[in-house]
């Protein structure tokens, strides 16, 4: 395998050490410790931490694409949200009569806009294991139909980001219609409860903080345990020599395809995670700068490292929490020049910057 | 991998074939046989098609018309670049194409023959013969000592030698070699000579090149293209004294 930072045995400990640390940490300092003591952490800030990790987990799963397959999706707000659907629409279900209308069978938004029955493919989202299915189902089939096609006819570079930028534009105004019946641009929100669970609750939000950064830990040594087998080495190999891959015998597109769709789904429970920690799902995260977002994250922190994109998601996302609001209009603009310095500056991201320490 | 069927002695056999680019015809109804366990060198001015002949045999490009059949029976039109890889053709490329954040060792391994499917590459476990194998063809390519290196670091050479063992190591039937000495010293280019000769007769080899003395030290037949047909066949004295090899491609000074 290369020598990325990525792959530093340091590196990648403290990066166990960091998420098993917060799954253990979060719980206590909010939970347990007084509100006054200087090490208690409050539950907007739990909740703010949950939405990082799914960032991080986004940011993950554009990186395996991205920094291993050489394949830039600028549409993988598109997988992420849909992820995010399925698992608002369960959280919907579970809403029963406790809406605006108290109507057992339809969601609010339903009954607002006169329909009389549940649409066929909202059916099955009062199961739970079903809607979980469907996290993974729903952004894999898409992936895995747009992937086939795509590679099928060996379309790559930047006709593939564009390709991928023009579905999640798509999704998005589809999704903003009211006749798709996933509640227009208002999107789906008010939930009440998962698994019984008051979202509400402390508690509730710890234990999904302690969900998301375990689920962000095993996805991290999936992709890393992935990439050292062979699958992973000509995945890296076709980044570099697409055609000696195809060459020595390799069927690229499938290889394309395998990792497109494992992407896609981390993607998807990234959405799926993150919609119940920030309480809403709309339209808006299909806007195709949202996917650009994820690729400055992973150019930011360092491609092609697994720690670096995680790394890069986080740090901006901090940055932007602090910023947004203290200067709300400065945001995007300091987003533009922070990608622009790094791409200029620091070519392997954050990341490169603890190599060349590293190297002395 | 399917066995070729060479029983009447032909490793690659190639009836009529051209193709044409938006109206330039860079074949032109092109025949060619090379019978199995030779070596033969394919050799003509820019432009004569030789290119594009390799792209053809290798799938890389459909003709727009002809037959090309791998043995007796295996249509190589019907096959795909992969497919045509894992049935035994070979082919290095005229710009040397190795994985240059891999180490030299990883670079062979990645090419050692089966384990094509995204499933069996996942569930690979290299076994000992792999790495013997591994072993014996960096030692044959005179890189065992650089094998732990990243293949981003080796010279110009030393990239088109890990390029040739990349090919072996797929156990090809047919290598096809594009300009394998451009750019090599001396010293270099007689290595290889050594290396491509050694590889006949168990393997047939064809190899493209403009240097004209490596054609010599190494073909015992040597095809001369012109205007995407073959002008002539022979041994490389018969050929250079052909008076319409003189003509569009040797010039006098040969």
């Amino acid at each position: 395998m290369s020598s990325s930072p990525g792959n530093s045995p340091f590196l990648h400990r403290a990066t166990i050490a960091f998420f098993l640390g917060l799954a253990l940490w979060v719980p206590v300092a909010n939970l347990l410790l007084p509100a006054e003591s200087p090490l208690a952490l409050s539950s907007y800030s739990v909740s703010l931490l949950g939405k990082y990790l799914c960032l991080a987990l986004l940011a993950l799963a554009l990186d395996l694409l991205w920094g291993y397959a050489g394949l830039l999706s600028l549409g993988h707000g598109a997988f992420f949200a849909l992820g995010g659907y399925a698992m608002g629409m369960y959280l919907m279900r579970q809403i029963g009569t406790r809406g605006v209308y108290g109507d057992a069978d339809l969601p609010d938004f339903m009954v607002f806009l006169d329909w009389s029955e549940l649409p066929w493919y909202w059916w099955g989202f009062d199961s739970f294991p079903f809607a979980m299915l469907m996290v993974l189902l729903v952004p894999g089939v898409l992936a895995l139909v747009f992937g086939w096609l795509a590679f099928r006819s060996r379309v790559t570079g930047v006709y593939f980001s564009i390709m991928t930028q023009a579905m999640t534009y798509a999704l998005m105004l589809a999704f903003f219609r009211n006749e798709m019946g996933f509640g227009g641009n208002n999107g789906l929100t008010d939930f009440k409860d998962l698994l019984g669970f008051d979202l509400h609750a402390d508690s509730t939000r710890c234990a999904l903080l302690v969900v998301t950064a375990l689920t962000v830990l095993g996805s991290y040594m999936l992709c890393r345990r992935l990439l050292a087998t062979r699958f992973g080495a000509v995945v890296t190999a076709l980044r570099d020599q697409e055609g000696r891959v195809r060459f020595l015998g390799y069927s690229v597109a499938s290889y394309k395809l395998v990792v497109f769709v494992l992407s896609a789904m981390l993607a998807g429970v990234a959405g799926a995670l993150y919609v119940p920690q920030v309480g809403i799902i709309n339209p808006g995260e299909f806007q195709p700068l949202n996917s650009i977002e994820i690729a400055i994250w992973v150019a930011v922190g360092g491609r092609g490292t697994l720690v670096g994109a995680m790394l890069g998601a986080f740090v901006i996302a901090a940055v932007e929490t602090l910023l947004t609001a203290q200067f709300p209009e400065a945001w995007l603009f300091a987003l533009g020049a922070l990608f622009l310095l790094v791409t200029l500056f620091l070519p392997r991201g954050l990341l490169g910057l603890w190599e060349r320490r590293g190297h002395g | 991998m399917a066995d070729i069927d060479t029983r009447h002695g032909v490793m690659l056999y190639l009836d009529a074939v051209s193709v044409s680019f938006s109206g330039y015809q860079a074949l032109n109804e092109l025949s060619l046989a090379v019978d199995e366990g030779e070596l033969r060198c394919l050799i003509g001015p820019n432009g004569a098609g030789k290119t594009t002949l390799m792209d053809v045999i290798t799938g890389k490009t459909r003709p727009d018309s002809g037959s090309v059949f791998l043995g007796q029976d295996i249509n190589l039109l019907d096959h795909d670049e992969a497919a045509i890889a894992r049935l035994g053709v070979g082919r290095k490329f005229q710009k040397p194409s190795v994985f240059p954040h891999q180490r030299v060792w990883d670079n062979l391994a990645l090419a050692l023959v089966g384990h094509r499917s995204p499933w069996q590459a996942l569930r690979y476990k290299p076994s000992t013969a792999d790495e013997d194998r591994v072993a014996h063809l960096a030692k044959l390519i005179g890189l065992y000592d650089l094998a732990g290196q990243a293949a981003g670091g080796l010279s110009h050479g030393q990239t088109q030698w890990l390029e040739i063992g990349m090919l072996l190591a797929q156990d090809p039937k047919l290598l096809l070699i594009d300009e394998p000495v451009a750019g090599m010293t001396q010293q270099e280019t007689e290595r290889t000579a050594e290396l491509l000769q050694s590889l006949v007769p168990d393997q047939t080899v064809v190899v493209v090149e403009h240097d004209m003395a490596f054609v010599r030290s190494i073909a015992r037949r040597v095809s001369v293209l012109h205007e995407g047909r073959v002008l002539t066949e022979g041994s490389i004295d018969a050929v250079q004294t052909d008076a319409r090899v003189r003509e569009v491609y040797l010039g006098d000074a040969c």
